[in-house]
């Protein structure tokens, strides 16, 4: 473990982190004062700061839980909001296998949409001498501790302040400023550039599904459309016998 | 402040493990298997278009409908933000300038 703390990736993690945690926080900040209004308890309010870590679905469960809907429209409703995540994990999964099971159930608890971002764009591929693992694992654990403490640190702070910070100033708006920033850093290439365009594109034309499902029609639609754009692949060379795809 | 209710504290630990198995979810089995070649490489284009498809309809959209007046502050801060990334390259900026073209349309004009 210390190695991977002294790892010079581990600060790496953090420091990518650091850069955008005002926008997270302003964000967790906002989360925090929506979940107390909401009218749960401290108790409640505590818990869901603490241990949920998904701001887009402890939003979308609020109004649920205070309706009292029952137990498993909330979870599927958690659910839904969540399946982005899936995809990612489809992602990141050649990047942790080599770990436990109880290793790539804690990373991947850690592991929000910002993390994923940032991971993936700074390990474009999964590491394959130790060397490269070890320094993604270590940018893994950085970024993701310094993305929790931001988040929950942020929300319990809105608790706190609750009754002081109206939730007509916007200050959220900052949390989306920061995922503007991250997103101009990805758009390196033409392709993706249109993917970004297409799923904004597509998030707002689908906006009327429930459950947030037009994030991940959004996402399908974007990839869809860029794997159509992208030049064939060279084939290698031409096969002797035809068993042409 | 409300009674705690052990019925939502079960939901709220409910909610913690969806967060853990979605996060995880292609991580639960240790059968080898890879992703096919083409869903491997669509995959490089997930990350910007999940960021687009969160922010875009937070930037443009209010209620459920797009917005049909330019008297938003979301509008600018967005055109502050990007400018300034694409100045000086860093995030921390971006949020500080757009913050400070948001807030004071956003409260003052009420925009």
């Amino acid at each position: 473990m210390k190695r991977l703390f002294n790892h010079p990736d581990f600060r790496a993690g953090v420091n990518d982190m650091a850069a955008v945690a005002p926008g997270i926080a302003a964000w967790g900040l906002m989360t925090g004062v929506a979940m107390v209004k909401s009218g749960m308890s401290l108790v409640e309010v505590l818990l869901m700061a603490i241990l949920v870590f998904a701001g887009s679905s402890q939003l979308a469960a609020l109004p649920l839980i205070v309706a009292g809907a029952p137990m498993w429209v909330i979870l599927a409703t958690a659910f839904c909001v969540n399946l982005r995540f899936m995809v990612f994990s489809a992602h990141l999964r050649p990047y942790v296998m080599h770990q436990s099971l109880w290793k790539r159930l804690g990373y991947g608890y850690l592991m929000a949409d910002l993390n994923y971002v940032l991971f993936t764009r700074r390990f474009p591929h999964p590491g394959t001498d130790p060397a490269v693992i070890a320094a993604q694992e270590a940018y893994w654990i950085g970024n993701c501790a310094t993305g929790w403490v931001s988040w929950v640190g942020a929300s319990l702070l809105g608790i706190v302040l609750a009754n002081s910070i109206p939730l007509s100033w916007g200050l959220g708006f900052a949390g989306i400023l920061a995922l503007l920033g991250i997103m101009c850093s990805l758009a390196t290439t033409r392709l993706r550039a249109v993917s970004a365009g297409i799923a904004g594109a597509a998030a707002v034309a689908t906006f009327a599904l429930p459950l947030k499902l037009n994030i991940l029609v959004a996402i399908a639609a974007a990839v869809a459309v860029c794997l159509l754009l992208e030049k064939p692949v060279a084939k290698p060379a031409a096969p002797a016998s035809g068993d042409a795809a | 402040m409300n009674q705690t209710d052990l019925w939502t504290v079960a939901t709220i630990l409910g909610m913690t493990a969806i967060t853990v198995l979605t996060r995880s979810f292609f991580f639960l089995s240790d059968k080898p298997w890879t992703l096919p070649a083409w869903a491997q490489r669509g995959l490089h284009y997930a990350p910007i278009a999940a960021l687009a498809a969160v922010i875009i309809p937070e930037m443009v959209m209010s209620q459920g409908h797009l917005i049909a007046t330019w008297k938003d502050a979301r509008l600018f801060a967005v055109a502050a933000g990007t400018a300034w990334y694409y100045w000086r390259h860093g995030v921390l900026g971006t949020i500080l300038a757009g913050m400070a073209v948001y807030l004071p349309l956003h409260i003052y004009l009420g925009w």
